[in-house]
């Protein structure tokens, strides 16, 4: 089963790369984008024996900094 | 009185043999060095050091493998039982990202590496890494980093100042960190997260001799205890 996770910068935490790319973006003659925010998806491809827990537990122990970052699971369909 | 001490080093470390040259040079003894993959550290430390560099190619984030790598448990462990630990720059990363030390290190705020000697405030001269300085005291110690920007919620940042626990504060903008914070203490007093690098102002051939009370500090508590 393929999973992905997002992680994300928590609301309120600076972005510095978010705010270079919407510089950028703005470079590009495109108007009307009004925030960036930049993160990362990581995706895995697990066995069906890989628990909704695990999952958990590999996100705030590892993939995510819960200090700094949100996670979302997004389970695909096989 | 020898001073056991040990490096650590991590893939990618760069900093490692500038510590062991600046421990070896102010205790007058060699510290132990110690590869990221062994499970245990030599017995009886006084001191452990976790340098600066780019630890696994600072993958997922700066200092995050290197914070789950097996040598780190037993650095965790021995945090617990009051040995000192400093962590310079990555090392910083690596005790943030391992849970010995609050907060985060973001990307500095202005998106670039700086790398040039900064002027530091000494804010907390109590601790036995600090007291050879007075507080207030200005120091001038290099940076080198491209994420220094620290980072914890403002109850956390209260209560690092109300306890103290705020060692260094930059004195000019460097990486928009909170508050200016450019290291700080565990509650303990005996973790130290810091980016500047005290291990390159050692000698006056470095450019300055600012960091060596850092070490200094460290060799003199370990012999008055």
């Amino acid at each position: 089963m393929k999973v992905r996770v997002f992680v994300s910068l928590k609301n309120g935490v600076l972005d510095p790369q978010g705010r270079a790319i919407h510089h950028a973006i703005e470079g590009l003659g495109i108007h009307g984008v009004n925030d960036v925010r930049a993160g990362k998806m990581i995706e895995l491809d697990v066995d069906d024996s890989v628990t909704d827990d695990q999952l958990e537990t590999m996100c705030k122990q590892l993939l995510a900094n819960m200090v700094i970052e949100n996670y979302r699971i997004e389970r695909l369909a096989a | 009185m020898t001073f056991r001490s040990a490096v650590i080093t991590f893939p990618g470390s760069n900093c490692d043999r500038d510590m062991a040259d600046a421990l070896e040079k102010v205790s007058g003894t060699a510290p132990h060095r110690v590869w990221h993959g062994d499970a245990d550290l030599p017995q009886d430390l006084d001191f452990i050091a976790l340098p600066g560099g780019f630890s696994y190619g600072d993958y997922l984030r700066s200092g995050a493998m290197a914070a789950r790598s097996p040598i780190m448990q037993a650095v965790i462990a021995a945090a617990g039982r009051g040995v000192p630990v400093l962590g310079v720059c990555n090392g910083f990363q690596v005790l943030t990202e391992s849970g010995l030390l609050p907060g985060a290190l973001l990307r500095n705020a202005g998106m670039n590496f700086v790398c040039r000697d900064v002027k530091l405030t000494v804010e907390n001269s109590q601790s036995l890494f600090t007291a050879g300085y007075s507080t207030g005291q200005q120091i001038v110690i290099p940076v080198a980093h491209h994420d220094g920007n620290y980072f914890a919620d403002d109850a956390t940042l209260d209560r690092l100042e109300g306890e103290g626990r705020v060692a260094f504060r930059y004195a000019e903008s460097v990486n928009g960190s909170a508050r200016q914070i450019a290291g700080v203490l565990n509650e303990g007093g005996n973790v130290l997260g810091m980016m500047p690098h005290p291990e390159r102002m050692i000698e006056a051939e470095q450019g300055g001799t600012d960091g060596r009370a850092l070490f200094e500090s460290a060799v003199k508590a370990l012999v008055s205890a």
